[in-house]
């Protein structure tokens, strides 16, 4: 059963920042859409493949051959903060 | 200028009209913008109306483009708005996007572009594509145009309502686990997801990308497949697409004579409402008077279905939406203390509840210890319905089932509890788990809502699934008459008159 400690350690795996109220309603959520998904426990499927791909295809190749990208500009042009062309972020460490 | 009934007129005849000259692209155009003007108030079907672009790139095509015009030019279209166009604002529905301004187009409507379509706008979804009545858009709730009071049902609920409303002629959606074939049955109108990988993905902002496909959302048949032929092709920026072995042909049977249909009994076990069974039942009568043979057949594992999805799908989005993070593009929380305070403030202010579960779940459902419980299982789960279907297959041509087990309902009904939203799906999941192809067409009311009608076939049997449901569409005679009625919000209906005349 999942509980709120779970919840918080999940968040920060997922890069989420939950308020408490969050956690409180998340865990509850979580707990029954996971009773429901717990259904898949009734079948046997250690001799089953998973599925990798829905169809019959394999290996798509392209010629190797050098296209144009994005331009720089044309990069940076959404980022709400850029430095020396450079998408910039807050310091890493504390 | 002949009248134009914005609500019946088709892709097909506005496209003799303009061809013959009767009407011209700036003309037909306005016939849309003047319909957004008139009921866009209440149904709220678009996230971004382009007016002024839509009018002057229609008048180019009748000035300029005489000798050049494409085979869809001047015709009228919505697209949802999770597919980037250069530009043009593209927001997902979310906040995360509230002013994000792409800097290339999505492949499928760059394809309709060079075709010369006029875009109107861009249309209202759920969160990036999570949900089914289009309620968890963070811009506004669009409204069923057959009764105010209830969803469009979702995720391309906007693009759905737009066509129905005759706000638009036609639309592009997209469908991952039922998101365009759910809304056009609630809305009356005809949504096809094609084949996986049919349709590039390219430029289509990704929720889950083994299940994502677009589509057409029309109304009619013969339109669904005018826009899919336009859609469709291998496109070298996804490498998941893949061109069909036969060209989307557009569809003129009549008849289903020799066709086998089955009718899954799965499909029909639980949860399917008396009139939305009686109009199912009524069209399987009229699949047998065109010639076709009805079978009962099992898909056994339709129940595991369900749950599957709801690993597969979350555990996708989680690593897809992974990519907003306050750093390249969207919303950046202010003054972060450090670079993990960004990331976590920036995605919990720019996301939505029903994203922020969805991105619970899959973390959840990937996270060690849980990786070959949860995913590991599901990805096996996939593989017993795949083969439900192609056992299926091996017996009849078409397999057939309501869309959607419900006729629209309130808005405000089921978002308290997400697994009674998630059920709104369970006949349209299995078909992305397995990547196949199948169409909506509605086939009657209940309750004065319409009611969809599931065609789903084998992988790339688009054009069998087209020709069969454009016979049956000739047959069952579907009148689209939405109304602009409200029917009250329930309590809120009966709310004193007098306390309402007041406030007006």
């Amino acid at each position: 059963m999942i509980g709120e400690d779970d919840v918080r350690h999940v968040a920060k795996l997922a890069r989420l920042r939950l308020e408490q109220d969050e956690v409180a309603r998340m865990t509850g959520e979580l707990a029954k859409i996971l009773a429901h998904i717990d259904k898949m426990s009734e079948l046997d499927v250690a001799a089953v493949p998973p599925t990798a791909h829905v169809l019959d295809i394999v290996n798509v190749l392209r010629e190797d051959r050098a296209e144009d990208g994005l331009s720089r500009a044309d990069a940076l042009r959404n980022a709400p903060a850029v430095s020396d062309d450079c998408f910039r972020v807050p310091r890493m460490m504390g | 200028m002949p009248a134009l009934d914005p609500l019946r007129l088709t892709a097909r005849e506005a496209k003799r009209l303009l061809v013959d000259g009767e009407v011209s692209a700036a003309e037909l155009t306005k016939v849309y913008l003047d319909q957004i003007a008139s009921v866009e108030a209440v149904v709220r079907a678009f996230i971004l109306v382009t007016a002024d672009n839509a009018a002057k790139y229609s008048t180019k095509v009748d000035r300029e483009m005489q000798a050049t015009r494409g085979p869809l030019a001047g015709l009228p279209i919505a697209i949802k708005d999770n597919m980037v166009t250069e530009g043009v604002t593209t927001t997902c529905a979310s906040k995360i996007l509230s002013a994000y301004m792409p800097v290339y187009t999505a492949t499928a409507v760059r394809q309709v572009w060079e075709d010369h379509v006029v875009m109107l706008g861009k249309t209202n979804l759920d969160e990036f594509a999570m949900g089914s009545s289009t309620e968890n858009s963070s811009y506004q709730t669009t409204r069923n145009p057959w009764d105010l009071a209830t969803v469009p049902g979702g995720s391309s609920g906007g693009s759905a309502a737009a066509v129905a409303a005759g706000e638009a002629l036609w639309a592009l959606g997209s469908d991952t686990g039922g998101s365009i074939r759910q809304p056009a049955a609630l809305c009356g109108v005809v949504g096809m997801k094609p084949t996986y990988g049919a349709v590039s993905r390219y430029g289509l902002i990704a929720f889950a990308s083994s299940l994502d496909q677009i589509g057409p959302l029309t109304r009619s048949v013969y339109d669904c497949a005018l826009l899919l032929q336009h859609i469709v092709g291998r496109d070298p920026k996804d490498s998941t697409s893949i061109a069909l072995p036969e060209p989307v042909a557009l569809p003129d049977a009549e008849r289903l004579d020799g066709l086998r249909v089955g009718i899954p009994t799965e499909y029909l076990a639980a949860g399917i409402e008396p009139g939305v069974r009686a109009r199912f039942d009524e069209s399987i009568a009229r699949v047998e008077e065109l010639g076709g043979r009805c079978t009962e057949i099992s898909l056994p594992h339709t129940e595991y279905a369900l749950p599957a999805y709801y690993i597969i799908a979350p555990a996708e989005a989680s690593a897809n939406l992974a990519r907003f993070d306050g750093v390249r593009y969207g919303h950046r929380c202010a003054q972060p203390e450090d670079l993990l305070d960004m990331y976590e403030r920036t995605r919990g202010e720019g996301f939505g509840p029903e994203v922020k579960r969805r991105i619970m779940i899959g973390a959840y459902a990937l996270s060690a210890g849980y990786y070959d419980a949860y995913y590991g299982r599901a990805q096996k789960v996939r593989t017993l319905v795949r083969r439900d279907f192609a056992r299926a297959f091996a017996d009849v041509d078409l397999i057939a089932s309501p869309t959607t087990p419900t006729v629209a309902f309130k808005a405000g009904s089921r978002t308290a509890d997400p697994l009674s939203m998630y059920m709104c799906d369970i006949c349209t999941i299995p078909v992305n788990l397995a990547g196949l192809p199948a169409i909506s067409i509605p086939c009657g009311l209940s309750e004065g809502l319409p009611v969809g009608l599931q065609l789903i076939g084998p992988a790339f049997s688009e054009n069998r699934i087209l020709q069969a449901a454009h016979a049956l569409e000739g047959a069952i005679g579907f009148e689209p008459a939405p109304t602009f009625r409200d029917s009250g919000a329930g309590e809120q209906a009966t709310e004193p008159v007098s306390s309402r005349a007041a406030a007006s």
